[in-house]
């Protein structure tokens, strides 16, 4: 009641007075997003957290859902009726929204030394010059495991890549569990949970990925073959009719307990953690051979920039800045357990599976989906292969070799790396 | 003379507007409209540029597209074979038995084999997906029962079976139209005739083959061309059911669900809507032409007679 009044005092003095621009009334802010999920959680956590800090700014959390959301945004940004802040896909999405001048160039945002070169790549231009959205959360592959059946099969996590198929091994061949819950009807979950999950592993995570970038390596390289061949071993041990099988499917199966081992992203740990009533237990892509060094997919999913027509773009600097600050990387990565930030402080978890995905990050090097940055501007666009790839070879009805050539041969068709680019132009 | 013909006559333009109206906003003019845009092509700096007949040059010689185009082009006509020989000699089947006079139950039988055809696809991609599901379909139990338990294959998942499933599935749900059309048809035939033919000594099988079938060929002609259009401008089931990948590998992929992805993007993919136009006018022409070819061969040969 007091804070009404005092804010419709406020508001009266701001009619009042004759020089409206030095008066303090809250501005309010609208966020794009395609989160619709988070509503609750932006509502009743994270914007209260920043309202209490910053008393004259509001927000307004608005989604839309992820599968209108690029369409909606762009229609919104064209007629000029997009909210102040939007919500950043990663590459190539919001890197044509700040090329047409839809986003505010971002390099004055203090927080932004918080975030490691890799986690700001996504919303960056091709250079490395401009940044246009502050890196939100990140999303980590690994598997997730029944431990009840681990328990009951007697069976240790798995590090590489022989004692992985060893333990589908045993579980198929004690006969109650599904070894690996996975199916391909979808297609994205062999190339998400499947090859960009244990893939970077065999080609070395950054290094690979930029290799290909620069045209040093190509897909047809032994390191993807041997990524490819991996997976097409995973066949013997999904369930019977998984070519039908869907993302749902899966997630189902695995939920019941029929399933012993789900090849996962860390954005299932909120859904498992609710839906499951037995223990949990997480575990890294396995290695090829002993004593590799390992890699892990800490992909970059989420980030948030200023839509350039908007009227308060100095208060939505401010909760840009915030968006960088620790206690939002903890309140974060708190509220919604997977969605990982990707600042550089330490920050504490309560989730003890998210707990588990985070630690990999100390031991483990961490990389990115290897088609997003870059390579899958044109047509045949490359995540889209990989899709249709993977889902192949697990259904056997393409080889890894010939596989991984096409990847090339389609990638060849309307990509020139810079690296060749520079030594033509030298001859 | 003419100037009163035409006042009596104001009524008719005059009822006649809006629809034309509304028609010409929403159908000619986005036509028209779309055939534009597949004349021109983005270019770098974001600007429309006239590219002539370039996106269809692109469309049917360039190998990343033709490859796409001529796999959802015979899917497509698959799609349309599976029609012609399942739904329709069964939509005709059906009506020539729901038309005996003495069969009881006939509005019951009529109105369940028609319901479907009422459903949304996204009901009917969902219910088909469930009962045929590997994990918790009734399909496999079902084949047990009777016996043929190994007949049982995911269907939906594999690259041979996937596109004539879904091509049953749509024939399941759109057999009652064909039906009703023959079925009209059939009631509109006059007793005299069948009475007639009875007197001359013909039994039921004759009567259906020698009377009935060429009286009602003009309904089966429109029953084609209206099998013709719809398959070639067919997309939600696939859609529904495989996704926009109409997968496994491009297996289910039809000229519809080719044009979604070309035109809106999917994933990573950036929707390019001049190709999408592009796709979308040669549909157009498939059925143009198609509809042409009956109009012309089939149609005029086609014999009416007074009834």
């Amino acid at each position: 009641m007091k804070t009404t009044i005092k804010d419709t005092l406020r508001s009266l003095f701001c009619l009042g007075t004759i020089l409206p621009f030095t008066c303090t009334a809250a501005t309010t802010l609208t966020i794009e997003s395609w989160r619709s999920d988070d509503r609750v959680i932006w509502q009743q956590q994270i914007i209260p957290a920043f309202e209490k800090k910053h008393p004259n700014i509001k927000l307004k959390f608005s989604p839309t859902s992820p599968a209108e959301y690029n369409a909606a945004l762009n229609a919104r940004l064209e007629s000029d009726t997009a909210g102040d802040l939007i919500t950043c896909r990663p590459f190539d999405t919001s890197l044509r929204l700040y090329q047409k001048g839809k986003l505010v160039k971002l390099d004055d945002v203090s927080t932004l030394t918080n975030f490691s070169t890799m986690a700001k790549l996504a919303w960056q231009t091709d250079d490395g010059k401009d940044t246009f959205c502050i890196p939100v959360a990140s999303v980590i592959h690994g598997f997730i495991y029944n431990k009840q059946v681990f328990n009951e099969l007697k069976l240790q996590e798995p590090t590489t890549e022989a004692e992985f198929l060893a333990t589908l091994e045993k579980i198929k061949d004690q006969g109650d569990y599904i070894p690996l819950a996975m199916g391909t009807a979808d297609q994205w979950e062999a190339a998400t949970m499947g090859l960009q999950n244990i893939g970077p592993n065999y080609w070395q995570g950054e290094t690979g990925r930029k290799a290909l970038i620069n045209g040093t390596q190509k897909l047809s390289d032994t390191p993807y073959v041997n990524a490819l061949t991996a997976l097409s071993k995973w066949q013997p041990y999904l369930a019977k009719g998984y070519q039908a099988q869907t993302y749902s499917d899966s997630q189902t199966q695995f939920s019941l307990g029929r399933a012993a081992i789900y090849p996962a992203g860390s954005w299932e740990i909120g859904f498992f953690s609710k839906e499951v009533d037995f223990e949990l237990g997480a575990f890294k892509p396995p290695v090829p051979t002993k004593g590799d060094i390992c890699y892990i997919s800490d992909h970059t999913d989420i980030g948030m920039g200023i839509n350039s027509k908007s009227k308060h773009i100095k208060a939505a600097k401010v909760f840009i800045n915030w968006l960088g600050s620790k206690e939002f990387a903890e309140l974060y990565s708190n509220a919604l357990p997977g969605f990982f930030s990707l600042s550089n402080h330490q920050i504490l978890l309560n989730n003890p599976l998210a707990k588990t995905f985070i630690g990999w990050r100390s031991k483990c090097r961490s990389t990115i989906r290897n088609s997003y940055q870059i390579l899958s501007r044109g047509t045949p666009n490359l995540e889209t292969q990989l899709w249709s790839v993977s889902a192949n070879i697990l259904n056997k009805t393409e080889q890894p070799g010939k596989a991984a050539k096409k990847l090339q041969k389609g990638l060849d068709s309307w990509y020139k790396p810079k690296l060749a680019k520079a030594e033509e132009k030298m001859q | 003379m003419l100037s009163n013909q035409l006042n009596k006559r104001w009524h008719i333009p005059f009822f006649i507007a809006p629809a034309l109206v509304i028609y010409s906003l929403f159908m000619i003019y986005s036509l028209i409209e779309s055939l534009k845009l597949s004349f021109f092509q983005t270019n770098s700096q974001e600007e429309m540029q006239f590219v002539g007949l370039a996106n269809y040059f692109q469309l049917f010689f360039d190998a990343t597209w033709s490859e796409q185009f001529w796999n959802a082009f015979a899917n497509n006509g698959y799609f349309f074979l599976v029609h012609m020989l399942v739904q329709n000699p069964i939509g005709l089947m059906i009506a020539a038995l729901l038309s005996i006079r003495w069969l009881p139950g006939r509005s019951f039988y009529r109105t369940a084999i028609f319901l479907p055809a009422l459903l949304s696809f996204v009901l009917v991609g969902f219910i088909w997906k469930l009962v045929l599901s590997p994990l918790w379909g009734v399909s496999e139990g079902l084949l047990s029962v009777i016996g043929l338990g190994d007949w049982y294959a995911p269907w939906l998942g594999l690259e041979n079976s996937a596109l004539t499933t879904i091509a049953l599935v749509s024939v399941w749900q759109f057999v009652g139209i064909p039906m009703m059309l023959i079925y009209a048809s059939l009631l509109s035939i006059p007793e005299e005739i069948i009475e007639a033919a009875r007197c001359d000594g013909l039994n039921a099988w004759a009567i259906f083959w020698k009377i009935k079938l060429p009286l009602i060929l003009p309904t089966l002609g429109i029953v084609t061309i209206l099998t013709f259009v719809g398959n070639f401008n067919a997309f939600d089931l696939v859609y529904v059911s495989q996704g926009a990948l109409a997968g496994p590998d491009y297996s289910t992929d039809i000229l519809g669900t080719f044009l979604y992805r070309t035109f809106f993007g999917h994933q990573l993919q950036l929707g390019n809507p001049s190709m999408g136009a592009t796709i979308a006018s040669t549909m157009f022409f498939i059925i143009l032409c198609g509809v042409c070819l009956y109009l012309f061969f089939i149609q005029r040969k086609l014999t009416r007679y007074e009834l």
